[in-house]
């Protein structure tokens, strides 16, 4: 089906783990180009070719200015010129920025929120709609390459054992006033134990627990279970945890081996970030909530009582 | 200083309708209300304005729609474009941002103020096109945004921490839910919302071609709407003082205790 490309997105040298499952993905379909912002290029070329791409067109460093403007510009003059088949971006917070820009630079639509990619008379979007009880597919008709922007844990990364990709560097158009946003410092937020998408456990709360205290419970029986912490947006919005503990279409998507919502009640918001998990374990004192609709455990109770005595039994 | 915050009015996510089977999109004809990402950019511009400044809504519907307008007016923002035309239905990111893009223009605004995203679409996409189609720097995911002498700081949300990031205006930031507390609308807010201009428009008042927004501009059509494959409900049980029994026997099924 012609050149795919696929943002590549790396830190010092390591390539994330959503560009990993992108490549699986790509490699199926055609022959891969990677585009990439950063200095760290010639470092994360091994692990590029390993994944299947061929080639890794980069801006190389950007001097603290943010990726967007920059490599959408020089990726929309480069793809102009060598008019590959598909552009795919994972739903992240970078790839919307670039995705955004360079829709705009090349004057081609997006399809957005993809969980599947078919070559079904042109490549093909799967979207998942109303909290992913309807598929909806989608494909572009246009002449301009399309962009689909792909979100995380669609596909299974698997190195496929390529030579190390070769590196271009690309020329970055004159940005005029769009390139003049700079980072002036960074800063990691440091937690305990497992990342939220990459733990094999996950406990969740939500507007349940009742006040911002009780989710340290929640804290407690991801430490014990050797899992992460999540959250449902409302408790998010409310302030109680970090923007990083948000699981759902606008924060996370996880998939881990087992799921536990306590006082969550399954808005669409949330489920479409949890659904994918092998086994879900709900606590709620609704038992209409639709969480329950798709819990492997289910236990209509509250959790005030359900997540203190869980706790003492599962002692240290 | 002047902010222009992009506003969408959507159907409740509470009742969000119904795929129409014919035109394969969301059936708007329901009640439309302001959606709730939207009223944190909302009161972003209204405490970055402060007594002096000017807060411009910037929305779009086919149907020249006001009531999530009117709400956002009521909370405090001074006036209203609202692009309304009926060629815009079926409008994907891109078109929405070439309309909101051409109706920014006309305010002039120091700032331009978005959501990520919206609750029902979710592209996530449309803030960075409007910042392009404008020639705008911009800064999406801005978790804390203070201006300072023509210059926006923003916290800047990333996958595992924060950045700060800093902008000359005029630019376009984004803001993630939870950035601010929005207000009510006060009983005054209401009653002054009423008399607040909001200037309508058409897509040819904005010099837009019809042919380039809506189902003709997307490029793309829905090939098919299908259910998902449906996960099955297991057991659910009330609990009767052993509910932490059950999920300790689970866990332990499961090999993780």
């Amino acid at each position: 089906m012609g050149n795919i490309w696929v943002h590549a997105e790396t830190s010092d040298g390591i390539v994330s783990s959503i560009t990993l499952e992108l490549l699986a993905k790509a490699r199926e379909l055609g022959e891969v180009t990677v585009f990439h912002a950063g200095a760290d290029a010639d470092q994360a070329a091994g692990e590029l070719g390993q994944h299947g791409a061929t080639r890794i067109l980069t801006t190389g460093d950007l001097d603290n200015g943010l990726p967007g403007p920059a490599l959408a510009a020089a990726v929309a003059a480069k793809a102009t010129e060598e008019s590959p088949a598909a552009i795919l971006f994972g739903t992240t917070y970078g790839g919307r920025d670039v995705a955004g820009r360079l829709s705009v630079k090349m004057d081609a639509p997006v399809i957005t929120n993809i969980v599947d990619l078919v070559d079904d008379d042109g490549l093909t979007g799967v979207e998942p709609v109303f909290g992913g009880t309807t598929n909806v597919k989608t494909r572009f008709t246009g002449e301009t390459p399309g962009i689909f922007l792909i979100r995380p844990k669609s596909f299974n990364a698997e190195s496929a054992g390529g030579a190390a990709a070769a590196v271009e560097t690309l020329t970055i158009p004159d940005l005029g006033a769009t390139g003049s946003a700079k980072v002036t410092n960074r800063f990691v937020e440091e937690s305990d134990g497992p990342k939220l998408d990459e733990a094999g456990i996950v406990v969740s709360g939500g507007r349940g627990l009742g006040e911002a205290d009780n989710f340290q419970m929640i804290e407690d029986l991801a430490g014990k279970l050797g899992g992460a912490a999540g959250a449902s947006r409302a408790i998010v919005d409310a302030g109680w945890v970090p923007y990083s503990y948000q699981v759902g279409q606008t924060g996370k998507v996880v998939k881990p081996d087992v799921y536990i919502a306590a006082g969550i009640s399954g808005a669409t918001q949330h489920m479409v970030g949890m659904k994918g998990s092998k086994t879900i374990i709900a606590i709620n004192k609704d038992p209409e909530a639709p969480i329950f609709s798709i819990a492997d455990l289910g236990i209509v109770g509250d959790v005030h009582k359900v997540l203190p005595a869980l706790l003492e039994a599962i002692g240290e | 200083m002047k902010v222009a915050v992009c506003v969408k009015q959507i159907p409740d996510p509470a009742d969000p309708g119904a795929i129409n089977p014919e035109t394969k999109t969301l059936n708007r004809d329901v009640k439309l209300i302001l959606d709730e990402s939207d009223s944190y950019g909302v009161e972003m511009a209204l405490q970055l304005v402060g007594e002096d400044g000017e807060v411009v809504l910037i929305s779009m519907v086919p149907n020249n729609e006001r009531n999530g307008l009117n709400n956002a007016l009521a909370m405090g923002a001074d006036s209203a474009i609202l692009v309304s035309d009926d060629a815009l239905s079926g409008s994907d990111a891109l078109s929405t941002a070439k309309v909101l893009a051409a109706a920014i223009q006309r305010t002039e605004p120091d700032l331009v103020l978005a959501a990520t995203e919206s609750s029902d679409g979710y592209t996530g996409t449309v803030p960075e096109q409007v910042a392009e189609l404008l020639g705008l720097p911009s800064v999406t995911f801005a978790k804390e945004v203070t201006v300072d002498s023509g210059n926006v700081a923003v916290k800047r949300q990333t996958e595992d921490g924060y950045d700060e990031v800093d902008c000359p205006l005029p630019a376009l930031v984004s803001v993630t839910a939870g950035v601010v507390e929005p207000r009510y609308p006060s009983f005054k807010g209401i009653m002054a919302a009423k008399s607040k201009p909001v200037e309508e428009l058409t897509l040819a008042d904005l010099g837009i071609e019809t042919s380039t927004v809506g189902w003709a501009g997307g490029r793309q059509e829905i090939v098919s709407i299908e259910p998902a494959p449906e996960r099955e409900a297991g057991e659910i049980i009330e609990d009767e003082g052993d509910g932490h029994e059950k999920i300790v026997a689970f866990l332990q099924e499961m090999k993780v205790i």
